[in-house]
């Protein structure tokens, strides 16, 4: 009884060292493999196209309302203290700084991520994987590296979409519905938020994110089972590893990054 | 999908992504703020520097004219030696005053420069040596109620 609890706490502990040592491994032949991405630029941006484009419109409208709804709370709190002026301060900062890279990371995971994590585990079920193989064709150069190329370079500019999009939610609710001075919305944001400080490191958050989720959806894909119970486990694990993975970077990055601004 | 629509669609997806941080970098910051290579660094010693943090604004006459670089506080003299850095633009007699303030009742902590009348200016390194220290509130109070007892008190 008690040893085959210990054999059980052994075999789990070996399958886990052997997993992460062979998502290292995977995720170094993958930067090996990367020449290919660029070199043949088209498959890139084949992927850039369902990655990015394709994520465009839960994005964009995510950001929307994610900026109004920050302009009207925004302004309830601050009311209370007769700050409505500093409105503009809230709603940038708290999307250049945070809301931007995360929710859009958040997002990203679950439109882009479970959808490579699919196609890759569906591609190794139907064997199209070591077909490529038996052409002398890599498939980690030829499928793998172009899709992680493509959500690492897509990830940032969705990320400024975001913030871009919520900041004129929060003008258009702030500014136009509620009425706060549009001169000293916009100056006063332009004063608290630091091109370096703030841009800069959302900027940063926003590619380690886009480098993580691919990275994981990938890996899923790539290591699923190749039954459809298998397929349809990976993606799952892709949307919750990934999420939690984008939430404790984050929390180290900030610690990192934001310690000692006031 | 055809080959060239994809090469467009990405193109409109990269541009619009570089125009989102364009506008985040000069709309919502302001990447127009004094940098490194137009401006110079004086010193002020204060004896109390209050609330004041590193990155808060540096005005004259009420506009802004360059940040609060550093703060260190000096073991030999006991005193804040505070860093600012100006603009090139802007330049300061020899004899010009700083003072820390207070923008309204709640308000950030800045620092406020009084030109003097000097005909030489501020040069790099130079040390502002007319300072006002920030206002505590405790020891206004602690003035106010020591003054009050006095009054009060028999002739």
């Amino acid at each position: 009884m008690l040893r085959q609890a210990i054999e059980n706490l052994g075999n789990r502990t070996i399958q886990g060292v052997w997993r992460i040592g062979f998502a290292s491994r995977f995720f170094l032949a993958v930067l090996l493999h990367s020449g290919t991405a660029f070199r043949r630029f088209g498959l890139t941006i084949r992927e850039m196209y369902f990655t990015g484009v394709l994520s465009l419109i839960i994005i964009l409208v995510s950001g929307l309302f994610v900026g109004m709804v920050l302009g009207l709370q925004g302004y309830e709190t601050l009311q209370t203290y007769g700050a409505e002026e500093s409105l503009g301060i809230l709603v940038a900062l708290s999307l250049v700084r945070e809301l931007g890279p995360v929710v859009a990371a958040l997002l990203f995971a679950s439109r882009a991520g479970s959808a490579i994590t699919a196609e890759i585990g569906l591609m190794k079920a139907t064997e199209q994987l070591s077909a490529m193989e038996m052409m002398a064709v890599d498939p980690i150069a030829r499928v793998v590296a172009p899709r992680f190329w493509a959500g690492v370079i897509s990830m940032p500019l969705l990320a400024a979409l975001f913030s871009a999009m919520g900041i004129f939610g929060g003008y258009l609710v702030g500014v136009q519905l509620i009425g706060v001075d549009e001169g000293a919305f916009w100056s006063q944001m332009q004063s608290a938020v630091d091109f370096e400080q703030d841009i800069l490191n959302g900027v940063i958050k926003s590619v380690v994110f886009g480098i993580a989720i691919t990275a994981i959806a990938l890996f899923e894909g790539y290591d699923a089972p190749p039954t459809a119970e298998g397929v349809s486990g990976a993606t799952t694990r892709t949307v919750v590893t990934s999420s939690l993975a984008v939430l404790a970077l984050d929390f180290v990055l900030t610690a990192f990054m934001f310690r000692g601004i006031s | 999908m055809n080959k060239t629509v994809l090469d467009l669609w990405v193109g409109l997806f990269v541009i619009a992504g570089i125009a989102a941080l364009l506008f985040l970098a000069l709309k919502v910051g302001s990447m127009s703020a004094v940098n490194t290579s137009n401006s110079y660094e004086v010193v002020a010693r204060f004896d109390n520097i209050g609330g004041l943090k590193p990155r808060a604004p540096v005005k004259s006459a009420g506009v802004v004219v360059g940040r609060v670089a550093d703060i260190r506080f000096d073991n030999e003299t006991y005193e804040a030696a505070v860093t600012l850095r100006l603009d090139k633009r802007y330049a300061f007699p020899k004899d010009t005053s700083a003072a820390i303030m207070t923008s309204g009742l709640l308000g950030e902590q800045y620092i406020g420069l009084e030109a003097g009348g000097d005909s030489q200016t501020l040069k790099d390194k130079d040390r502002i040596l007319i300072t006002q220290s920030a206002v505590v509130l405790e020891n206004l109070i602690g003035q106010f109620i020591y003054g009050k007892a006095q009054e009060g008190a028999p002739q």
